[in-house]
């Protein structure tokens, strides 16, 4: 039992934190650290550069121009990128469908979707849930009938983040209706340029469009989008949860959170009041320390099991609720360090182009905003309930 | 990165498994704690014989140089059986620390009996004012003539009464709150001036209250250097709150088993309890603390072994993360088995009360966070 890293391993972590250095964009990293909302410009920029390193396809095999990294590796890049404060990139693409493609996808479909997604030439969102279908997914209404060459498309999805931006969107909808709802549940790539396609904002209690709603009206969608077979979706779906598991928890990413909010109580700007010397204060951040070791350790032993080429343990199934979890109490810890500044709301402070004197410690500034809009994380995913339905059945077997 | 087990380390896991399955159910295990001395002998000299009282110390000494990786694996197990042999007093506490700060006679003359089976020793480290920060020793050595003399009282002594030897620390100079001027003294229990005032623990283990009156000593009696015994107490303390924690985690995993089996069985409502939600969700919080009290004793072992300031942060961290787990898993384990689970017919309160008990000891969860957070508002 080691966590040591080898020495090809920290040869490669100094090529991490060497590229981060080069090819990190000043002006990206500069909002990153103010803390100001990036542009779908930014996000695209930052994948590019990651494509041409080759570092895009971080999860993907080889063959289809992935890393080829280990877990370790996987591990390292993460916390280099959380620590430099990089971008995440924007999952919908890269970690989601991707895998799916390449996966079950044909031939045409891998060459035709998997060069434009590692290149980030186009934008993916996905087609999940929708308004009457939550938790209860299987329960999905949107309809695909078959008609000759096509499927005519029609029903909502919602909470598609950042659908606005998006090319395309990966769907799970109905094909049959007859059987198990699980069966009659396919996996369909849809263009959103196609006629019959809209798409409405839903504004987030943080002020920010974020989410949509994404409605088809009559689309028809060529039957060579379906990837694998038809009915299939739901269980195409469910595979691609278990092997996500890698970063879910979001750890590199709260402890380079945590470093941040300490640096924060250590460089609290002359005249305003910092936490560190609230006793009770600092009782909570460290306790938030130790649950995100625990959590960290926990990620560690799934990645070391993943590494020997066994199948992540029972273990894995709590990255999700704990990492969310974590998320959040950090949320509120920046909430209580913004103190009385947790209250302006000028969210021109945390936009694009913003360069005067804030209202307060800049830090303050998108404490409660973060924190509102983070409620999304043990929500989204599968809410934390549904995911201790499944420990409950999956693990314990009750 | 690799958390799987060596040959050394599974040959301890499948060793005690085989065992607590075998050899140590609940009515057996209840049998020694209820019995005169309160363990087997026989277990003893077994425990001898798999290598477990060997695991620790080092070749030179006949031992087979384990690391805590090890203790972690075979503490895991033994929790499984709540064994009430005084492996943790004996070979975890005592050999450790003579193996830390002995001379090399004291090593050969010591650590060679207690591999052996045949000497077991007890450390008198807590008192009533100081349970774990050794810095506050008040036990007294003074210097009469050729000798010294102590004069103390040592606090809830484990396994103090079958002990053939006790380590005693007492401060030799300086004053409370200071890390120099402690020495470990080896004294027999025998000795005038020694009274012991046994007594069963709620956890079914023995204890004593060790007072200390005009103890005479030689100076030959101290381990190691006069005066420098702190450091090495308080690492062998840092590494003992690993092997608890290691023992805790054997015992969450078996109530989570035991109670996910219970809600499968129990039919209330005309259904098995474990079909409502609010059981399940209460099973998944308990699989869940019980998982990560396993991540951070992996942590704290790796972190622990390496010694200096970030080992005593390292411990820190797991009484407060494995203080909660186990406080969570036993209450609830209890709680699902309903009015069973405050029986002493079942074992499952006494796993609670193991569990509550390791709690107490080594500095509990509150007193950790304490010591962390005056670290971070004074860094």
């Amino acid at each position: 039992m080691n966590v040591d890293f080898s020495k090809e391993e920290l040869a490669f972590r100094v090529e991490v934190r060497a590229f981060l250095q080069d090819k990190y964009p000043a002006n990206i990293r500069d909002k990153q650290e103010k803390g100001i909302y990036l542009s779908k410009e930014d996000y695209i920029a930052w994948q590019k550069i990651l494509y041409e390193q080759g570092w895009a396809g971080i999860n993907w095999p080889v063959e289809h121009g992935g890393t080829g990294w280990s877990a370790t590796q996987k591990y390292i890049y993460a916390n280099e990128a959380a620590e430099a404060k990089a971008p995440r990139v924007v999952p919908f693409g890269l970690s989601m469908v991707a895998p799916m493609i390449y996966t079950h996808g044909t031939e045409e479909q891998i060459a035709r979707f998997l060069p434009d997604i590692l290149a980030s030439n186009v934008w993916w969102c996905q087609g999940y849930s929708e308004p009457n279908s939550g938790s209860d997914l299987a329960s999905l209404k949107t309809k695909a009938v078959r008609d000759g060459d096509s499927y005519i498309v029609s029903g909502t999805k919602t909470w598609t983040t950042l659908g606005q931006y998006a090319d395309w969107i990966f769907c799970l909808v109905r094909t049959d209706d007859s059987g198990r709802r699980q069966e009659g549940i396919s996996f369909l790539l849809i263009d959103m340029h196609s006629p019959g396609v809209s798409v409405t904002p839903i504004i987030t209690i943080d002020g920010t469009h974020e989410v949509n709603e994404v409605h088809f009206n009559d689309v028809r969608v060529p039957v060579v989008n379906l990837i694998g077979e038809e009915g299939k979706g739901w269980t195409y779906a469910k595979e691609l949860l278990t092997h996500e598991r890698t970063g879910i928890a979001r750890v590199a990413e709260s402890k380079a959170r945590l470093k941040s909010i300490k640096k924060i109580l250590d460089e609290t700007p002359k005249g305003f009041e910092s936490m560190k010397t609230n006793s009770v204060f600092m009782a909570r951040l460290l306790e938030i320390e130790i649950e995100l070791k625990a959590i960290e350790y926990t990620e560690l032993r799934v990645l070391s099991s993943v590494s020997t080429g066994k199948a992540p343990g029972p273990e894995s199934s709590i990255l999700k609720i704990k990492g969310s979890e974590i998320m959040q109490a950090l949320d509120e810890i920046m909430v209580e360090v913004a103190g009385i500044y947790a209250l302006p709301f000028v969210p021109e402070q945390y936009e694009t182009g913003f360069d005067g004197e804030s209202i307060g410690p800049l830090f303050a500034a998108k404490a409660a905003p973060v924190y509102y809009n983070n409620r999304k994380v043990s929500i989204y995913g599968g809410t934390n309930e549904i995911q201790k339905n499944i420990i409950a059945k999956q693990v314990l077997g009750l | 990165m690799d958390f799987s087990l060596n040959d050394i380390q599974q040959m301890m896991q499948d060793s005690a498994a085989k065992f607590i399955q075998n050899d140590y159910n609940f009515e057996t295990r209840r049998a020694l704690a209820n019995s005169a001395i309160g363990y087997s002998e026989d277990n003893w000299a077994l425990f001898a014989e798999l290598g477990w009282l060997a695991l620790p110390v080092d070749e030179a000494y006949g031992g087979l140089g384990g690391s805590l990786v090890e203790t972690v694996v075979l503490q895991q197990e033994l929790g499984k059986g709540l064994v009430v042999e005084p492996y943790f007093a004996t070979v975890l506490l005592g050999a450790k620390l003579i193996q830390k700060l002995g001379t090399q006679r004291q090593k050969e003359q010591l650590l060679e009996q207690v591999v052996g089976g045949e000497l077991k020793l007890a450390l008198a480290h807590s008192e009533p004012m100081a349970p774990f920060d050794i810095t506050q020793t008040r036990t007294r050595a003074e210097v009469k003539g050729e000798q010294f003399v102590l004069n103390g009282h040592k606090a809830v002594v484990l396994a103090a009464e079958c002990a053939d030897l006790l380590l005693v620390p007492a401060r030799t100079a300086g004053e409370p709150g200071q890390l120099e001027g402690i020495s470990l003294f080896l004294v027999n229990r025998e000795q005038p001036g020694v009274q012991l005032k046994g007594y069963a623990t709620n956890d079914g283990l023995r204890a004593a209250e060790v007072v200390l009156e005009n103890v005479e000593l030689p100076v030959s009696a101290i381990i190691g250097e006069e005066g420098a015994a702190a450091g090495a107490i308080q690492e062998v303390l840092n590494e003992a709150i690993v092997a608890l924690a290691a023992e805790s985690v054997g015992i969450m995993e078996k109530l989570l088993a035991a109670t996910s089996e219970y809600v499968k069985t129990r039919q209330q409502f005309g259904q098995p309890i474990g079909r409502f939600q609010v059981v399940q969700h209460r099973l998944a919080d308990m699989f869940i603390e019980t998982e990560l009290a396993k991540s951070m004793v992996f942590f704290a072992a790796m972190e622990v072994s390496k010694g200096g300031e970030a080992a005593a942060r390292a411990a820190s961290m797991l009484k407060v993360k494995v203080g909660s787990s186990a406080r969570f898993v036993g209450q609830q384990s209890v709680q699902l088995h309903g009015g069973m689970g405050i029986s002493d017919e079942l074992d499952v309160g006494h796993f609670f009360k193991r569990l509550s008990s390791i709690n107490s000891q080594l500095g509990s969860r509150d007193m950790h966070l304490q010591s962390l957070v005056y670290e971070a508002v004074n860094h």
